[in-house]
C-alpha cells in the first residue's frame, strides 16, 4: 500500500427519503453521471442505507480480498468473532471500465455473546476494534463496511461505472450518497475510494484535510487507526468519536468540526459563548480545519456540511419529502427537475435530514 | 609571573579624531572598561562587547573588534578548553556562565521545514480572512455532556476547570526578579497585558508594585520560595511550581548579596545583603507523591487556579511529564537545554539536558498514548528564537510557547552571557541604580509588544501557506513539517518525516 497521503478533489451527492420511502440505486447514479468530470476515473463509490431489510438487526460486513489466503484468514478471525447468519459473494457485472476486482464478499453477522461478555464491550465497540483489527493485521483483506441495513460499494473507477458494476439498480434504500474521486497521484486501490465507513456511518468528502495530522492524532488517543492515509477517513472517525462515543448532538458535532470563529462567539449570549468556547477548548484537535464539502450518512438520516468558510462547493435542495445535497446544483436537477428550494448551505452550518419515523 | 594569562576577548579601539571627550562611554559601559586621562582610554581585557558604549557613542568614535590573537590550532583544545584551563588554575572554582548555552550542538529546530498548500487546497490570506491564535492554558475534560434541550439550544453539563486565556500562543518565561532589575519586570507586565499573555514572576517573587497585572502573571514557587506568601500565591492567574530549569538542570540557584538591595529583600522576604539560594531539589519534593501534595496544596490555597510544573528536560523526560500530568498539575512548562539563565556553572549549562524540540515530540507522544493529553498544556521554551521556531514547536505538541532570552533581546540585550556579575550595562540583570533606571519601562514595553505582534504576524502567514486559520489545527500537526538533514533515529523519535516523503 502506498504509505503517502492522497489529496483530492471530488464530487458528491445525496439524497434523502424523510419519510422512509424507498429510492432505487439509478436514481443516485444517474445524478452522479453529470459530474462525471469531477472524478478522473481513480474512484467512486456508494453507500444505500435501508437495503438490506431482511438482515436489518445484523452488521452487514463487506471486504475486499486481494487473495483467496486474505479471505481464508480473514474469516478464521470472523467466525472467531461473529455469528455469522449469511455469507455471500457481493453480485457484480465484470465491465471493462473497472479493473482487476478483488475477491469481494459479505457477511450479515453479530459479534458472539462470550466474546462481548468476555471484553465486557457494547457491540459496536467491538465492531470499531474487530473492523480496526483485521484492516491492520490481516494481508490482502479490507473491511469497508460495517454498519446494519446499509453497505458502502465502491471502486476504482468512475462513479457511474462503480454503480454499474455493482448492480445498483437492483437495490433501493431510502438514503443515497454517491462519490466521483480526482486524487492527485494513482493509488491505484479500491479500499482509497469513498465512501468511508465505519459502523452505520458513511462519508463522502471533497476536500483537504489541512489538520490531518492534528485529527489523526487525536483520534489514535481513543483507539481509531487511521489506516487507509486519506483525509476522508478521519471525519468517519471523528464522526464516530463525537456522536456515538461522546453522545454529542448532530448539530453540535458539526459545531466542533467546522467551529465558529472567536469574533462570532465572542458576541453571543452567554450561555451559547459558554458552549461554544468548551467546545473549542477541549475538541479543539477535532476542528476539521481546510477546505471541504461532506456528505455524512447514518442510519436514521443524512447530512451535508462544508468548512467554516466554505472553501468548496455544496449545493442543497429540497422537494416534498426528498432532500439533496451535492457538489453542484446540476447533479441534484439531474435527478429533481423541480425542487420546490434551492440554497447554498453556509459555512459551517450542517444541512440535515432525518427520518420521521420507522423504516 | 603574570596574574592572568588570558588574553582579551575583544579589542576596544577609540577613534581619537572623532572622539568629542564626551565621557558617554565612561558613564555607560558597567564593566569599567573606560577611562579618561587627558583622553578616553580603554581596557580591552574588560569588554564583553555588550555594545552598550557604541550604541551611546554619538560620534561613532567606538570600535570593538575580536582579539585577532592566533593561537595554535588544535582540533582537540578548542581556545575556550584552554581558557577555561587558564581560568581555573588561577583561581580555583566553577566556570560560571549566563543566558542559554553557546556550544555549537545540533540545533533541531533549523533542521525542520514547515509545509505549504499548492493547487490541491488554497493558502489562506491572513490580510483578508480571519486567522485564530486564541489559546487556552490548562487541564480540559475529556469530553463534554451537552444535552439538546429541544428548542434548538444545549445544556452544557460538564463543568470546566479554570484555564489562562491567551490572545497569542506566547507567553514571557521566568525571570526572577532580582536577576533582572525591577524596570524589567516592569516592562513585561505592561507588555503582557496589551499583548493578552502573561509573564511568569520567575522564583524572586512579585514586587507590590505589580501586583494589578494579576490578570497577566503566572507567579512561581521554587526550591527557595522566595517571596512566596498566600497574597503572593493569588497574585496571578496561575502558580508554577519550578522544578528545574533548561539552562541548569538538576541544581539550585545563587543570587549573590550584592543583588539584594532593600527592594529585593523586601520581596523575596530575606535579609538586605544575603546570598539568596535555591536549593537543587525542592526539600518537600523528593518523589512525585510529594510533588502532588504541593499541587493540591496550591490549589487549596488559590482556589483550584491552574498550577503548571515547570522542568528541564533531562533524558526521560516523557515520563516524567505523564508523572505530573498524573499528580494533578494543569501546565507542564518544558524547559529546553538551550533555555537562559543568569547564572549557570558552564559545565551543567553547556552539558546537561537534551534539546527542547525531542523533548516536546515525546512528551506529546507519551501523554496521548495514554490518552491524557487533554488534562495538560504544554508549554515549550529554552530555545524559541524566532517565529518559525513557534510554529515548529506548535506543531510538534506544544500549546503555547515561552520567551526569556528573546524578550530581553527585544530590551537591548547583546548576549554578552554576563548576567551573573550584575553588571549589565543595559540595566536588564542588574540592580545597581545608575544601571536599573537606563531600562525605560514604556520604551521596554513598547519594544516587547511590537516583538510578539510580530511573531504574530509571521505565525498567522504560516498559518495561512499551511491553509489553517486556527492554531489548534497546527498544535501536533506533525504531518505539516519535514526533517533535512537529520539522522533517520532522531526523525523517527520527532514522528517526523525526512523531506521528500
Amino acid at each position: 500500500m502506498d504509505r503517502h497521503r492522497v489529496p483530492a478533489a471530488c464530487g458528491l451527492s445525496g439524497v434523502i427519503s424523510q419519510d422512509g420511502n424507498l429510492i432505487e440505486g439509478d436514481v443516485i447514479i444517474e445524478s452522479m453521471r453529470v459530474i462525471h468530470d469531477r472524478g478522473n476515473g481513480l474512484g467512486g463509490g456508494f453507500a444505500g442505507y435501508g437495503i438490506y431489510p431482511k438482515y436489518r438487526d445484523l452488521y452487514a460486513v463487506h471486504v475486499m480480498f486481494e487473495d483467496p489466503e486474505g479471505r481464508a484468514l480473514c474469516e478464521e478471525l470472523l467466525e472467531r468473532n461473529l455469528e455469522v447468519e449469511a455469507a455471500e459473494e457481493i453480485p457484480t457485472t465484470p465491465s471493462e471500465k473497472i479493473a482487476d476486482p478483488p475477491i469481494l464478499w459479505r457477511y450479515f453477522a453479530t459479534p458472539r455473546g462470550e466474546k462481548l461478555s468476555a471484553e465486557g464491550r457494547e457491540a459496536d465497540d467491538f465492531m470499531v476494534k474487530l473492523v480496526m483489527e483485521i484492516n491492520m493485521t490481516v494481508p490482502g483483506a479490507f473491511v469497508f463496511s460495517s454498519g446494519k441495513n446499509m453497505g458502502v460499494f465502491k471502486a476504482v473507477g468512475f462513479a457511474e461505472d462503480v454503480g454499474e458494476f455493482y448492480r445498483l439498480p437492483e437495490y433501493a434504500g431510502y438514503t443515497w450518497i454517491g462519490h466521483g474521486r480526482f486524487p492527485t497521484n494513482t493509488p491505484g486501490w479500491w479500499g482509497g475510494a469513498h465512501p468511508f465507513n465505519i459502523l452505520d456511518w458513511a462519508v463522502v468528502h471533497n476536500g483537504e484535510v489541512s489538520s490531518y495530522g492534528t485529527n489523526k492524532r487525536y483520534l489514535e488517543m481513543f483507539g481509531y487507526q487511521c489506516t487507509l492515509l486519506t483525509d476522508t477517513e478521519v471525519m468517519a472517525y471523528l464522526f464516530d468519536l463525537l456522536i456515538r462515543k461522546h453522545k454529542l448532538p448532530l448539530e453540535v458535532a458539526c459545531t466542533v468540526m467546522a467551529a465558529p470563529f472567536w469574533k462570532d462567539i465572542d458576541s453571543q449570549d452567554t450561555d451559547r459563548r459558554h458552549l461554544d468556547e468548551a467546545l473549542r477548548m477541549t475538541y479543539g484537535s477535532a476542528l476539521v480545519n481546510g477546505p471541504f464539502a461532506v456528505i455524512a450518512g447514518f442510519s436514521r438520516g443524512m447530512m451535508g456540511l462544508n468548512d467554516r468558510i466554505k472553501l468548496r462547493p455544496l449545493i442543497a435542495a429540497c422537494k416534498d419529502d426528498l432532500l439533496y445535497v451535492a457538489s453542484e446544483e446540476s447533479a441534484i436537477r439531474q435527478i429533481c427537475p423541480k425542487p420546490d428550494r434551492v440554497w447554498a448551505p453556509k459555512a459551517g452550518r450542517p444541512v440535515v435530514g432525518e427520518l420521521k419515523g420507522d423504516v | 609571573m603574570p596574574g592572568d594569562m588570558i588574553p582579551s576577548e575583544f579589542i576596544v579601539e577609540v577613534d581619537h579624531q572623532r572622539c568629542r571627550r564626551c565621557k558617554r562611554c565612561i558613564l555607560n559601559c558597567g564593566f569599567g572598561v573606560f577611562d579618561f586621562q587627558s583622553m578616553t582610554t580603554a581596557d580591552s581585557s574588560k569588554c564583553v562587547a555588550c555594545h552598550r558604549c557604541v550604541v551611546f557613542c554619538p560620534e561613532e568614535a567606538i570600535t570593538i573588534t575580536k582579539n585577532p590573537l592566533e593561537f595554535k590550532e588544535h582540533a582537540s583544545w578548542d581556545v575556550n578548553l584552554r581558557k577555561a584551563i587558564w581560568k581555573q588554575a588561577q583561581s580555583p572554582g566553577m566556570m560560571l556562565t549566563g543566558m542559554g548555552t553557546d556550544f555549537p550542538w545540533l540545533n533541531v529546530f533549523d533542521h525542520i521545514l514547515i509545509d505549504a498548500c499548492q493547487v490541491t487546497n488554497p493558502s489562506i490570506d491572513p490580510l483578508r480572512e480571519p486567522m485564530e491564535l486564541r489559546t487556552f492554558l490548562g487541564r480540559k475534560p475529556d469530553k463534554l455532556d451537552i444535552k439538546a434541550r429541544g428548542d434548538g439550544e444545549f445544556d452544557l453539563e460538564t463543568k470546566l476547570e479554570s484555564n489562562i486565556k491567551l490572545d497569542v500562543p506566547i507567553i514571557f518565561s521566568g525571570m526572577s526578579y532580582g536577576s533582572v532589575s525591577l524596570n524589567t519586570h516592569r516592562a513585561l507586565a505592561v507588555a503582557a497585558q496589551k499583548l493578552g499573555t502573561v509573564m511568569n514572576t520567575g522564583e524572586g517573587g512579585l514586587h507590590e508594585e505589580l501586583y494589578p497585572y494579576a490578570d497577566n502573571i503566572i507567579v512561581q514557587c521554587a526550591s527557595g520560595r522566595f517571596g512566596v506568601h498566600s497574597k503572593y500565591l493569588n497574585a496571578g492567574v496561575a502558580v508554577e511550581i519550578k522544578v528545574g530549569q533548561g539552562a541548569k538542570p538538576g541544581i539550585g540557584g545563587h543570587l549573590p548579596g550584592e543583588k539584594i538591595g532593600r527592594e529585593v529583600s523586601g520581596t523575596r522576604m530575606i535579609p538586605v545583603g544575603t546570598d539568596a539560594l535555591s536549593p537543587a531539589p525542592h526539600h518537600d519534593i523528593y518523589s512525585i507523591e510529594d510533588l502532588r501534595q504541593l499541587i493540591y496544596a496550591i490549589k487549596e490555597a488559590t482556589g483550584y487556579k491552574p498550577v503548571s510544573v515547570k522542568i528541564a528536560t533531562v533524558h526521560n523526560v516523557a515520563a516524567i511529564a505523564s508523572g505530573i500530568a498524573r499528580a494533578g498539575a494543569d501546565i507542564i512548562y518544558l524547559d529546553g537545554f538551550r533555555g537562559g539563565t543568569g547564572a549557570s556553572p558552564a559545565v551543567i549549562r553547556d552539558h546537561v539536558g537534551i534539546p527542547l524540540e525531542i523533548a516536546l515530540a515525546v512528551v506529546d507522544r507519551q501523554l496521548r498514548e495514554e490518552g491524557i493529553r487533554n488534562w495538560v498544556s504544554i508549554i515549550a521554551a529554552g530555545g524559541i528564537r524566532s517565529s518559525a521556531d513557534v510554529a515548529k514547536a506548535i506543531a510538534l505538541g506544544a500549546d503555547a510557547v515561552g520567551i526569556g532570552t528573546a524578550a530581553l533581546i527585544a530590551l537591548g540585550c547583546r548576549l554578552c552571557q554576563k548576567c551573573y556579575t550584575g553588571k549589565c550595562s543595559w540595566g536588564i540583570a542588574t540592580q545597581r541604580p545608575e544601571l536599573t533606571g537606563r531600562l525605560d519601562v514604556d520604551w521596554g514595553a513598547e519594544r516587547l509588544v511590537n516583538l510578539v505582534n510580530s511573531w504574530s504576524l509571521e505565525l498567522k502567514e504560516v498559518l495561512g501557506a499551511l491553509g489553517i486559520n486556527a492554531v489548534e489545527s497546527l498544535r501536533g500537526n506533525r504531518e505539516r513539517l519535514r526533517t533535512l538533514g537529520l539522522d533517520v533515529t532522531t526523525s523517527e523519535i520527532l514522528d517526523v518525516k525526512p523531506a521528500g516523503m
